[in-house]
């Protein structure tokens, strides 16, 4: 753990990143900015794995683990949601939210 | 100095959060974001996560930021800003955002968290046996199941970015 840091404060620094991109996902109208506000609310759930695994229970490694799943699943995310982004940028030639509104093709 | 150097590093990351979420060039945004996840990655260091900090540096650092800034380059004109919502909009959920930050941030001070006295390194060696144990505390079968997982990503991704081009010759 770090030396002089409680428990509190890194959490205080997790929460205050997660709603960030909470404020970031609800205020953005472009499809990849959206995005990269998940890829904040995503670091800081896995910050917070961390953290409780290292203050709270250091013999466990199940903060490790989850975290790389995490980190995983974040990753197929982002390709997945970029390949259909790109995909819908040759249909409708926009990423605006406003104007996409066909999911037929 | 530990200290020190962790709150240098909370300032930064929460700044340069703020200014990802709000800044209208998506170039720039994408780089502060950048900024964000190597803080990330020097707190995993800071407590001796030694794996993850690597893991999140080459995986998010090096490869996810690597995507965005190749999808933004194929589909949007960079010097174009974003549009920005309605003011009030901005305002509302500002005011969300910052009443869930407060009860949650109440809620964490005010409970009383037992921290542990002892500290221990955990090495990649203690990973990589928990992920491939199949007896109690092991992680094969979710292991086995997010190597599957990312096999169909990357299949599905591929299929759906070529969609369009096989429709079109039909």
């Amino acid at each position: 753990m770090i030396s002089g840091v409680s428990i509190y404060e890194i959490l205080t620094v997790s929460t205050i990143i997660f709603f960030i991109g909470i404020y970031g996902f609800v205020t953005r109208k472009n499809l990849i900015a959206m995005l990269m506000s998940v890829e904040l609310i995503l670091n800081s759930a896995a910050l917070n794995f961390v953290i409780i695994n290292k203050y709270l229970f250091p013999e466990a490694v199940e903060g490790a683990i989850f975290s790389i799943f995490i980190i995983a699943v974040a990753a197929a995310e982002t390709a997945l949601a970029l390949a259909i982004i790109i995909n819908l940028y040759r249909l409708v030639m926009s990423l605006k939210t406003d104007e996409l509104e066909t999911m037929k093709f | 100095m530990e200290r020190i150097i962790f709150y240098i590093i909370s300032i930064l990351m929460i700044v340069f959060a703020v200014m990802s979420v709000s800044n209208r060039n998506i170039m720039r945004s994408i780089i502060y974001l950048l900024f964000v996840l190597i803080g990330i990655a020097g707190l995993y260091f800071m407590v001796q996560f030694y794996f993850l900090g690597a893991v999140q540096l080459t995986v998010y650092a090096g490869g996810i930021i690597v995507l965005y800034v190749n999808s933004i380059m194929l589909v949007e004109k960079i010097n174009n800003p974003l549009d920005v919502t309605k003011f009030w909009k901005r305002l509302l959920a500002g005011a969300i955002a910052t009443t869930g930050a407060g009860l949650t941030l109440v809620a964490i001070w005010s409970h009383n968290f037992k921290e542990a006295t002892v500290s221990k390194e955990i090495g990649i060696n203690e990973i990589g046996k928990a992920f491939l144990s199949y007896g109690d505390k092991g992680y094969i079968l979710p292991f086995e199941v997010i190597s599957i997982l990312l096999l169909a990503a990357m299949v599905g991704a591929i299929v759906i970015a070529k969609t369009n081009k096989v429709k079109e010759s039909n």
